[in-house]
């Protein structure tokens, strides 16, 4: 615990990723500016080789399967915030247990996965969780490489949740827990009907900033072969005779819908963060 | 004999009470017995244990040495439930400290119900009752954000009259509150003392404490230096650290 970075006020936690003045306009400018990109990196490669169908008409008849892949993300990215919220909420409140042999593995656990990257969390589970495993009652059950990945991505961010809760419930003034304890409550009614409500919404902000971060980190997967968004695109590119000038439209596309998802996200998220600053 | 006793026994009596953090005394020997009914006062200093003593009363703070007794339990028993304790005694802060997600109502009537598991309507109609009695009738729906301190101040008592304590513990509960609110506070303590509550309040309010006290103490340092009724108190100190402190607070 003397680490300082440990001691890091969740509000510090949710300004690891901030753009600055993100406005719908500014969006607007880059999501444009995207568009322009791409349009001129096909232009440019048409001059080059105008014989062949054009990199846009190959991204244009490739987009249902990048799409597809894409959703496959998404669902990563939803499975792993489902895991590491239920998850998280559960070491955070681990960690401020009264019990020794609860707070310290809680908290040994919450700082080694805040403190690895994120690509070594995904490799070891890959290759440590076993492709199949046997349930009682239904014998083998095969775990597809996407579900893995999704259990590896929430680690890391389960981790950071935990911190985030343990942070939000020291905010909280100690009188709460003074008047709490002087009406007779118990210490678990006083965590669940008094502390945490007072806390879900001080996190919300955080929380929304850790999803963004988990959604754009899960094309990582597709370097261990999962076909999500970016596993497809290679996938597609190949399938359409790995043409060199595919690579920017393709990519560039990729972003886009990233960014499109994204975005809207961050938006909100700073105005929440305005909100609940000035009702604090 | 022991009916006897029982009459005349204090409902809360400290027997040289001490606590100390690390190397420094707050408390160094309290006694004081306080009979139900009765309304006391607790002035002195900044610094000399007077929030310590009233957080000890309801077991907020934990003492060192010394034996505390409410209402025939003791306090100082490691084995003690201390929410058996609790139920007896309610307390009031200098910060009010409402539960700020929770409307006016919803604060009155939640411990009723989940500490002890009364009938949700009873516990709505005495809840409007206590509101209406701290004169906030209008305001059930509204939330802490939206009242004035010494608004919030009356809902805090409400909340913890609700409880039905045997004794009510008021620690500097004006301290905080701007002055055009405080009267309306310290209205609700008299209508309360008045009404029989046995009350225990640590105060700066001099005059109130004059009016309202059956008996006030002097601490410094942790100790008390001096207790008499108001009169006496006011108009004969005997110990000069008491009447040096008088002369600069009244």
């Amino acid at each position: 615990m003397s680490n300082p970075a440990f001691r890091l006020k969740p509000q510090l936690c949710a300004s690891t990723w901030r753009m600055p003045n993100l406005t719908w306009k500014a969006g607007l400018i880059l999501l444009a500016a995207l568009a322009i990109s791409l349009q001129w990196a096909t232009l440019f490669a048409q001059e080059a080789v105008p014989a062949r169908a054009s990199a846009l008409e190959v991204l244009w008849q490739w987009i249902p399967y990048i799409l597809e892949g894409f959703a496959l993300n998404l669902g990563m990215s939803f499975g792993a915030m489902a895991i590491a919220t239920v998850a998280g909420i559960f070491l955070g409140l681990g960690q401020l247990s009264r019990l020794r042999v609860i707070s310290w593995p809680s908290r040994f656990v919450t700082h080694i996965l805040r403190n690895s990257p994120w690509l070594v969390i995904l490799f070891m589970v890959m290759y440590l969780v076993p492709f199949e495993i046997r349930l009682p009652g239904f014998g083998k059950v095969g775990l597809p490489d996407w579900i893995k990945a999704t259990f590896a991505f929430s680690l890391p961010v389960l981790a950071n949740i935990s911190e985030i809760l343990r942070g939000a419930v020291n905010s909280i003034p100690k009188g709460q827990w003074d008047s709490a304890e002087s009406l007779a409550f118990t210490r678990r009614q006083i965590l669940w009907e008094i502390i945490l409500p007072q806390c879900f919404k001080r996190m919300i902000p955080a929380w929304m900033n850790w999803y963004a971060l988990l959604a754009l980190a899960t094309p990582m997967a597709s370097i261990l072969g999962v076909r999500d968004v970016v596993g497809n695109t290679q996938a597609a590119m190949e399938a359409a005779g790995a043409r060199p000038d595919l690579l920017a439209p393709f990519y560039l596309f990729v972003m886009g819908l990233f960014f499109l998802y994204i975005y809207p996200i961050s938006i909100w998220t700073r105005k929440l963060e305005r909100k609940y600053a000035i009702a604090n | 004999m022991p009916s006897q006793t029982e009459t005349r026994a204090p409902i809360v009596s400290l027997r040289d009470v001490r606590q100390s953090f690390g190397a420094f005394e707050v408390l160094n020997g309290i006694s004081l017995d306080i009979h139900k009914g009765e309304a006391i006062c607790i002035v002195g200093p900044s610094g000399s244990g007077k929030s310590t003593l009233i957080r000890c009363i309801n077991g907020l703070n934990p003492i060192n040495s010394g034996s505390i007794k409410v209402d025939g339990i003791e306090v100082n028993d490691p084995k003690l439930d201390k929410r058996a304790l609790r139920r007896r005694v309610g307390m009031v802060f200098q910060q009010y400290n409402l539960f700020p997600h929770k409307t006016v109502l919803q604060n009155v009537m939640m411990a009723p119900i989940r500490v002890l598991k009364e009938d949700r309507r009873e516990v709505e109609a005495r809840a409007r009752d206590l509101i209406a009695k701290v004169k906030l009738q209008g305001k059930e729906n509204a939330y802490p954000g939206e009242l004035s301190g010494g608004q919030q101040q009356r809902v805090a008592i409400a909340r913890s009259l609700a409880m039905r304590p045997e004794v009510m513990l008021f620690d500097e509960v004006t301290a905080a509150l701007d002055p055009e609110t405080v009267k309306g506070v310290l209205n609700t303590i008299r209508d309360l003392a008045s009404e029989g509550m046995t009350c225990i309040l640590v105060t700066h309010e001099m005059g109130f404490a004059r009016e309202v006290a059956d008996h006030i103490y002097f601490t410094d340092r942790g100790l008390i230096v001096e207790h008499g009724e108001p009169q006496d108190f006011f108009e004969n100190p005997q110990d000069p650290r008491t009447r040096e402190f008088l002369s600069q607070v009244l």
